[in-house]
């Protein structure tokens, strides 16, 4: 239970003590919160008061009346917003101009609320202040989630981008003092591993590509009929050379045409991503199956390899932004740890599921469901 | 083999830097027996006496180096180790030797960042080996 902290400036006695015993027990809720609103409230008899209680307790919302022996509550709601304190602020004030109502909106107070008021007056206002409050709040607090998030992104990138270059860079410091032999033979293998670590990073820019498209066009995405049999025939027509060079078995088994709503672009991410995972962490001489069908309205999309698998702490992490799985299987396969990450942003769009099951070292199974609209 | 010449076991799973540490050890006059798991470093560290170590500290266990690092001291209490990490550039940890706690702890001599340069790790090994 989340207890407001209200302040009430008022020099009348009578209008404080009314007011904390209409909010005394008074509650509001959201319908999405478990917990009601309650409130703490505190009397002041002037602005001067008002200031010294707000610079010692942390203060919600303050009920301002504006006709007050020292300072009047325009001051005080002008010191509250130059010093940027988080405090909603509603006006009670019985002798209100146009002049002095412009002048507090101007400096953020939230509503006003005329003297006299009835205590539904009072309950009312302050059930949409304190909606406002919560919204406000929760608005910051997810901008700085986000930011957060963001932030925590930008940094793991920079390390993957930085890292490549790292080694490239380390590799040619030691050709370019010709540290271990005098000709080009001697660095065929630091060659090699820096084409690799190249390979890598372009992956990784490329999934970053697929990102940025994919986020700058979340509002504008061009849906048209896409054939799930074209694409699959496509992806797998890429990885063709992939494939042979494990001598793995790719099987096909779907409708020769099965029509779907989407963006083709971002179903071809999909495949691509999960063709070639199967690829990579396959075994030798391994097969692949891809089984494709309508269930209801949906379309089903199986991508069964006989590869290495995964423990299920591993599938836990799998589809985090930059998590590869890490053991001696896998120490040798390129990747950007991006691509699942892509595949469950697009499957969410599409209001879809993804689900995994695996077997160390039998191999395995990805399950997306699609709805076809 | 030359009396003097000292051996020095490095494992890392990242090849890259496996090569670098490598280089720069031959450079050194070091003779270098590398391994890329945890695993094969403990069995090396038993039959190739190593007069140095450099453990990277994450590879199949989050904490392999610190393991590594332990286990070498129980076996040879007098030859340095030191432990290679990017784990701060990884995850944003700090931690060092620095405090008596750290060096209770963490069984190594020294603490040093993957992205040194050559100059700087060869300087980092001289000092440890007094050379």
């Amino acid at each position: 239970m989340e207890k407001l902290v209200v302040l009430v400036v008022d020099d009348e006695e009578g209008i404080r003590s009314g007011i904390s015993r209409i909010l005394n027990n008074f509650r509001v809720g959201f319908p999405f919160l478990e917990d009601d609103f309650e409130y703490d409230i505190h009397e002041v008899g002037t602005g001067e008061d008002a200031l010294d209680f707000i610079k010692n307790n942390k203060t919600d919302i303050m009920l301002l009346d504006n006709k007050l022996p020292g300072i009047y509550g325009i001051d005080v709601l002008e010191y509250l917003n130059k010093n940027k304190f988080d405090i909603q602020v509603m006006m009670i004030t019985s002798y209100s101009s146009l002049e002095l109502a412009v002048k507090a909106t101007q400096n953020g107070a939230f509503n006003f609320v005329p003297k006299p008021f009835t205590p539904q007056e009072l309950k009312s206002a302050m059930e949409s202040i304190t909606k406002h409050l919560f919204l406000k709040r929760m608005t910051n607090k997810m901008t700085q989630d986000d930011k957060e998030l963001r932030h925590q992104f930008l940094s793991v990138l920079s390390h993957e981008l930085k890292s490549p270059i790292n080694a490239v860079e380390g590799y040619m410091n030691m050709m370019k003092e010709r540290q271990i032999g005098k000709s080009l033979e001697d660095y065929d293998q630091m060659i090699e591993r820096s084409l690799i670590r190249l390979r890598g990073m372009r992956g990784l820019i490329n999934d970053m590509l697929d990102l940025t498209r994919l986020e700058s066009s979340a509002n504008n995405r061009n849906i048209v009929d896409v054939d799930l049999f074209d694409i699959a025939k496509y992806v797998l027509d890429t990885f063709e050379p992939l494939a042979k060079q494990k001598n793995i078995k790719i099987f096909l088994d779907m409708p020769e045409t099965l029509v779907v709503k989407a963006v083709r672009q971002e179903i071809e991410i999909v495949f691509n991503n999960l063709v070639s995972n199967a690829i990579k962490y396959n075994k030798e001489s391994g097969t692949i199956h891809i089984k494709i069908k309508e269930i209801g309205n949906a379309v089903n999309i199986v991508v069964e390899d006989s590869g290495i698998g995964m423990t299920n702490e591993d599938i836990g992490k799998l589809f985090h932004e930059f998590v590869r799985i890490k053991n001696l299987n896998t120490k040798d396969i390129a990747g950007t740890g991006l691509g699942l990450s892509i595949v469950k942003k697009i499957v969410e769009a599409y209001h879809g599921t993804i689900d995994v099951t695996s077997t160390l070292n039998v191999g395995s199974k990805f399950n997306l469901l699609i709805p076809k609209f | 083999m030359k009396k003097d010449t000292k051996k020095v076991l490095i494992a890392d799973d990242d090849p890259d830097f496996l090569t670098f540490m490598e280089v720069n050890a031959r450079l050194l006059g070091f003779e270098v027996h590398t391994v890329i798991s945890q695993k094969e470093a403990e069995e090396a560290m038993v039959t190739f006496k190593p007069d140095l170590a450099i453990f990277d500290l994450m590879m199949e266990n989050k904490d392999s180096g610190f393991i590594l690092s332990h286990k070498f001291k129980k076996l040879y209490p007098d030859v340095p180790v030191i432990i290679a990490t990017a784990v701060t550039a990884e995850t944003g940890l700090v931690f060092g030797l620095n405090t008596p706690g750290e060096r209770t702890w963490i069984k190594a001599d020294k603490y040093i960042d993957k992205s040194l340069r050559p100059d700087q790790l060869q300087k980092e090994i001289k000092s440890l080996m007094k050379m």
